[in-house]
């Protein structure tokens, strides 16, 4: 059984309509690449499956508990999915280590100096144990993101999902960034992530996902997907992100 | 005497709500005559002039309009005015809003970028020519709407007038309440009326905010 | 002939002064602490109730602030005992007070509540915390931050405003210098007194406001 099932889902805002019949399963320990467009519905996917927002057609299911289901307890199932957005979402008044054991403390009730170890041992695989008290507003764009990298990480969740984590990154500081979540899929996470880095996607995705217009277009090893893509669509799009 | 409170009282207070709209403009104007000298003390590069400027400011708005009001009214005629409360109202009105107007204006002038008086003098424009062209076109959009909003405070202000025996709004109602003796209706007649001439200009200042806020 | 300015009677009374100033200070405690307490509870209504609840809530808040402190002090003082509610000056100065305090309370909280980006709350939800512990632990510190200021500027201006109660013959800082007045006959002097006191006061709470901001959220 899949880990993340997505069952043609389709989701809409009020009148626009965002996915259509979207399908989509991730085994455990997959890295999937989603690609697309801008406005092609991407992050509307990783929200639906964190339950960040409703659907209005079609299942969604982590290790077999559904997601778009009134009974189930959401707050369980996101500590079982992390994610983490483009533009960090650090909470500014929190030093990076309150950041960490935030939710572990006050959500899996552990003892402060346990949440405290905990996030020391997070910060280490990111990089960054030396900023343990320091503040987010005190860290560069790349360091913000390690540590929401590993405010997820601290959850211990089952899947991670990364928007655009380097995007809002200058060029020098995404190379550090993505290096984290190199070493975060060598230890057998299992990813989806939307990315732009078609070299990352190249190399560390055992998959690739096109989207376009709402729909998935195209999906296939990365590797020769992109190397050989299928549709004109993602042929323009590769082109497009390229050169 | 005792009579009902009918029909003919409310057109009394509604009559009297003109002198509560005079007094507003009167003060209105003087808070801006003054509060604008305030503002452009205050960003001038005269330190001292700054100082002064902000140390009335400081002083006006720790103190109670109340006071001002008494301290005007009685302070007119060791001056060698006669004791008259229009114009100590009107003096009170505009010494006390014009620390707040000015404020407001000084908050106006200050957001614009240092770089724009930076390009007017680089074109030879005058300190006076910069702030008449460049300055105040741009910071006139970001003062309107708390202007606005200062308007509907010196709407509610002049209320107080009413304690010096002005009869505007407030101190017609309150002469109606002691006649009739109803003073619930009467007093809620009197909050209709400031309710219809203040409600309409906040509405506006939030929408003026809305839309210079989009447009930014 | 020439007025020379004497300031010796009026100094003199300083003991009605102190009353004064003792019931100014109480008066505007009371109505903080209750402004305070509406204004928190109509703002989370405001945001996060039911329509009709986020309706009277705004209505609450347009009546209250179109129209001027006195003639709802006057309402709540001489309007209400026509209804058989008899306050003493005193209840009634704090009610009409709190009242219209809540009023603007309401609005700055909500705006400090709303200052708090959605993202900031999705990330909290992401992590698995509850409503309740997103506000607790993400929303409350960085909102309250954010409305101290407006907050303090407003308890402060309340504070002056409180000089109104005296027309209600409330006996307060204000209407101590209506007796010492007319003991002394110095009526300009004693304006100025009362609004040396007043300032002194202003200073006092804004000097209290910035300590507590300064230990309480500056240091970070
Ligand atoms: N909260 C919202 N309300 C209304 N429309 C929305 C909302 N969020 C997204 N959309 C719309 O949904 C569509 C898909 O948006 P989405 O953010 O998923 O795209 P994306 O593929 O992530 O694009 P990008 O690469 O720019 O991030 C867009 O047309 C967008 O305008
Ligand atoms: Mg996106």
């Amino acid at each position: 059984m899949a880990l993340v099932e997505v069952q043609r889902i389709s989701k809409s805002y009020g009148a626009l309509q965002v996915l259509t019949d979207v399908s989509l399963d991730v085994a455990k320990g997959e890295v999937v690449a989603l690609i697309g467009r801008s406005g092609s519905g991407k992050s509307t996917l990783l929200r639906c499956i964190n339950g960040l927002e409703p659907i209005q057609a079609g299942a969604i299911r982590i290790d077999g508990v559904q997601v778009n289901d009134p009974t189930t307890n959401l707050r369980k199932l996101r500590q079982e999915v992390g994610i983490v957005f483009q533009s960090f979402n650090l909470f500014p008044h929190l030093s990076v280590s309150d950041n960490i054991t935030l939710a572990p403390r006050v959500v899996k009730n552990q003892p402060p100096e346990a949440a405290r170890e905990l996030a020391r041992e997070v910060l280490r695989r990111v990089g960054l144990e030396d900023k343990l008290d320091a503040f987010p507003a005190q860290l560069s764009g790349g360091q913000q993101q390690r540590v929401a990298i590993a405010r997820s990480l601290a959850m211990r969740p089952k899947v991670m999902l990364f928007d655009e984590v380097t995007s809002a990154l200058d060029p020098e500081l995404t190379g550090e960034v993505l290096k984290v979540l190199e070493s975060v899929a060598r230890e057998g996470m299992t990813m989806i992530l939307v990315t732009h880095e078609m070299g990352f996607a190249r190399r560390f995705g055992s998959r690739a996902v096109f989207m376009h217009e709402g729909r998935i277009h195209e999906e296939g090893r990365a590797a020769a997907m992109l190397a050989e893509p299928k549709t004109l669509e993602l042929q323009t799009f590769l082109n497009a992100v390229l050169h | 005497m005792i009579r009902t409170f009918s029909y003919v009282d409310v057109m009394y207070l509604v009559a009297a709500a003109r002198w509560t709209l005079a007094l507003t403009s009167t003060a209105f104007v003087g808070s801006a005559l003054l509060g604008f000298l305030f503002a452009i003390a205050r960003i001038s590069p005269i330190a001292p002039l700054r100082w002064l400027v902000a140390a009335l400011v400081y002083i006006v708005q720790g103190t109670p309009l109340l006071v001002w009001l008494f301290m005007i009214f009685f302070g007119l005629p060791l001056v060698g005015v006669s004791v008259n409360p229009w114009l100590a109202a009107a003096v009170a009105f505009s010494v006390y809003g014009s620390a707040f107007l000015g404020e407001i204006w000084r908050g106006a002038l200050v957001s614009i970028a240092k770089t724009q008086w930076e390009a007017g003098a680089s074109l030879g424009l005058s300190t006076f020519q910069q702030l008449r062209y460049v300055i105040v076109p741009q910071s006139i959009r970001i003062a309107i709407p708390p202007t606005v909003g200062f308007l509907v405070q010196l709407i509610k202000n002049t209320s107080l007038a009413a304690t010096i025996g002005l009869v505007e709004l407030t101190r017609e109602g309150q002469l109606t309440a002691a006649g009739t003796y109803k003073p619930f209706a009467v007093y809620i007649t009197v909050a209709s009326i400031y309710f219809v001439l203040c409600f309409p200009l906040t509405q506006w200042s939030r929408s003026l905010e809305r839309k210079f806020d989009g447009a930014r | 002939m020439k007025y020379g300015l004497q300031f010796r009677d009026v100094f003199a009374a300083w003991e009605s002064l102190l009353d004064g100033v003792l019931i100014t200070l109480l008066l505007s405690a009371c109505a903080m602490l209750g402004g305070l307490a509406i204004g928190i509870a109509c703002a989370a209504g405001r945001v996060y109730g039911p329509g009709w609840l986020k309706r009277l809530v705004a209505a609450y808040v347009e009546v209250i602030r179109n129209t001027p402190l006195l003639v709802q002090l006057f309402l709540i003082f001489f309007g209400l005992p026509s209804f058989g509610i008899r306050l003493d000056g005193f209840t009634a100065a704090v009610l009409a007070l709190v009242i219209n305090l809540g009023a603007y309370t309401t609005e700055i909280v909500r705006a400090g509540l709303e200052a708090v980006p959605r993202a900031q709350v999705e990330a909290g939800h992401s992590l698995g915390l509850s409503g309740l512990q997103v506000f607790r632990y993400i929303v409350m510190f960085p909102a309250l931050k954010a409305m101290f200021p407006a907050l303090a500027s407003q308890f402060v201006l309340l504070m002056l405003a409180t000089s109104i109660v005296s027309q209600i013959s409330v006996e307060d800082l204000f209407h101590a210098a209506s007796i010492v007045q007319s003991r002394t006959f110095r009526d300009f002097e004693v304006y100025v007194v009362i609004g040396g006191l007043y300032l002194g006061l202003a200073f006092v709470f804004r000097g209290l406001f910035a300590a507590l901001y300064y230990w309480t959220f500056a240091r970070r």
